[in-house]
């Protein structure tokens, strides 16, 4: 197959066909230029297979993705209520007044402090529970199988329970109390000093099991012969985990720290639920993504919303790509987003 | 495996990989207090169905007693309840079936066809990862608004169906592109079209793969809550986690029922989540490893 350079192996496994199609074996037996029609007859036939094939998914993805996020841009330079085609152009007016906005510069600040703390609070422990359980100990399976429970419940169960838990008279506070940390006690919901502290623990809570998840199946996939051939140069065990089984888990790590980064950016549904469009900013917990739908959605102002959806993205989309230009890049996982660019 | 060469060797280094048995006690210390740790919450939810809001004043974080099974078999005699669910699953059906067949589909053509724009198509799909419904929405809504599907599932099913299509082509373009040459060579030597080796042996080939992609766009939609929020106000249209978030303020002093009714809404996603555990995390490390 590969002896053709050509040809891909797909081509020239069709000639028969395409040969019959386009005007029979006898012009081609005779014409020195055979390959050409023969060709053709094939690339028509595959545009006509990939239109068919390929057509429905990007016409949705177009209509429904891209349109969309293309449509946000165009909004964004007017002041649009919603009704009616956007007539009253004000430029970069929306954006001059979002990053004149205090709210919006609170709104970075939260977010910054929840993609760090995300990252802080869940990679440490995440791989201390990965490298423990990724010791052949029984009942691997089924802890396995618990641990990704919080990850699968919906935020907004997860909104729901831990709101009412967290409550000043909740299950948290009472807890603390019959424990005898009675002092630990808070108002963890509407104390500005400690409500971003809450979120943090419900985000640890809700994702770190897929971050084990992820470790565990990197740890997976080192070679065990490495385990071994460490072990018997004398290596300890936590020398091993240092030297070894950290420097392999990298490409993991990297990638769940990716993942983490984008969706603390993103961060919406919890902090919603929980404390509600209004609430949000005074207890010190919105983010981008709700001050986007108070102030654009809610207040009717269309055009600022997306204005501000822009700005998110753009930040997401900055932020990735540094991420993959910089740390990323020496990942082959990394081949994934930006290999075919090239 | 490798503990039998320690075993021959016993000298050698120390016991790592020996405790193959039991283990160190501190492991399973530690496993416990984590799962503890993950489940509290859950239970609270679920324990605080069986409980009355009189109890759960008193002491919030105790135990029923006595058991009540009043207000789950209020929320289970409740139409709006099963209305909900049957949304969700409408919802999810649909978006699974229109991720799937549509996935493959285009992951079909980006693996095994040769053609100037394949990159750029494969691009245009990997950006979508890029693009979180988050921050589409407000432009989703007017879209799905001029379309006529507001308060019409299909305004949810339709976005969903598009913004699944980047992770299932990721999954499954290298699944497709590892079916080996030889067996599409094989069909087409026995007569096949191209479009007939799809059907006849892509397809069936790609289950595995399928069934992942298939999980994870069923759960996503299952569990969505930014997109239903929005195009969804008609409380006859709502799904799950609206009418959660919807029964939790109507009933905000029925605390009670509150935890009955969302203990009952995530019994679904959990045992869909116990079928099909291995494929949901084969599927997650397997989207993020690309």
């Amino acid at each position: 197959m590969s002896s053709y350079p050509g040809a891909t192996s797909v081509t020239d496994s069709q000639p028969l066909q395409g040969t019959q199609k386009v005007g029979g074996g006898a012009q081609r037996a005779s014409s020195p230029a055979g390959p050409r029609p023969r060709r053709k007859a094939t690339d028509w036939r595959q545009r006509f297979e990939i239109t068919v094939l390929a057509g429905p998914a990007i016409v949705v993805f177009v209509a429904f993705v891209i349109f969309p996020v293309g449509l946000a841009a165009y909004y964004g330079f007017y002041r649009w209520k919603g009704f009616g085609p956007p007539i009253d152009f004000v430029g970069l007016g929306n954006y001059v007044t979002i990053f004149a906005d205090k709210a919006f510069h609170e709104v970075l600040l939260h977010n910054g402090i929840i993609v760090v703390l995300s990252l802080v609070i869940q990679g440490p422990i995440a791989i201390v529970l990965a490298l423990l359980l990724n010791q052949k100990i029984r009942g691997r399976s089924i802890i396995r199988v618990l641990i990704f429970v919080p990850y699968v419940i919906s935020e907004v169960i997860v909104g729901t329970g831990w709101g009412l838990m967290l409550q000043t008279t909740g299950a948290v506070n009472d807890l603390l109390q019959s424990i005898g940390l009675g002092a630990f006690r808070a108002d963890w919901l509407s104390d500005p000093r400690i409500a971003i502290w809450a979120l943090m623990i419900i985000i640890s809570w809700k994702y770190i099991g897929f971050a084990v998840i992820l470790f565990l199946a990197g740890l997976q996939s080192i070679p065990e012969e490495l385990f071994e051939a460490a072990s018997i140069d004398g290596a300890s065990y936590w020398q091993i985990q240092r030297r070894i089984t950290l420097p392999l888990l990298g490409p993991t790590i990297r990638i769940w720290a990716f993942l983490s980064i984008i969706g603390s950016l993103q961060l919406f549904d919890l902090v919603y639920i929980i404390w509600g469009q209004y609430v949000a900013s005074t207890a010190g917990t919105s983010t981008m993504a709700t001050y986007m739908v108070a102030n654009g959605r809610t207040s009717g102002n269309y055009g600022y919303g997306n204005a501000v959806a822009v700005v998110m993205f753009l930040i997401s989309l900055a932020i990735a790509l540094a991420y993959q230009r910089f740390v990323l890049r020496r990942d082959v996982v990394a081949g994934a987003v930006t290999e075919r660019k090239k | 495996m490798s503990a039998t060469t320690f075993d021959e060797a016993p000298a050698v280094g120390r016991p790592i990989r020996r405790r193959e048995r039991w283990g160190n006690p501190v492991t399973y210390f530690i496993a416990l207090l984590f799962i503890t740790v993950c489940l509290a919450p859950v239970l609270y939810i679920v324990l605080g169905g069986f409980r009355s809001n009189s109890q759960i004043t008193t002491s919030p974080a105790g135990f029923p007693s006595p058991w009540r099974f009043d207000n789950y078999l209020g929320v289970l005699t409740s139409s709006t309840f099963w209305q909900e669910i049957g949304n969700s699953t409408i919802a999810g059906v649909s978006t699974t079936l229109g991720v799937v067949v549509l996935g493959v589909m285009v992951s079909f053509v980006l693996a095994r066809y040769r053609f100037r724009g394949r990159g750029a198509m494969y691009s245009l799909f990997a950006a979508g990862l890029m693009f979180p419904m988050t921050v589409a929405i407000t432009p989703l809504y007017i879209l799905v608004k001029d379309l006529g599907l507001m308060n019409n599932l299909a305004g949810v099913i339709l976005p969903q169906i598009a913004f699944g299509l980047p992770v299932t082509v990721i999954i499954l373009v290298p699944f497709l592109r590892a079916i080996p040459d030889e067996i599409e060579e094989a069909a087409s030597i026995d007569g096949a079209s191209r479009l007939g080796f799809f059907f006849r042996m892509v397809v069936p080939l790609s289950i595995p793969g399928v069934v992942t992609v298939g999980i994870l766009a069923f759960v996503a939609s299952w569990n969505s809550y930014l997109l239903p929020l929005f195009i969804l106000n008609d409380q006859s249209t709502f799904t799950l986690p609206l009418g959660v978030q919807a029964f939790a303020s109507q009933y905000s002093v029925d605390t009670a029922k509150v935890l009955a009714f969302t203990s009952l809404s995530m019994i679904p996603a959990l045992i869909f989540f116990t079928l099909f555990e291995r494929r949901i995390v084969g599927g997650l490390t397997g989207a993020v490893k690309g």
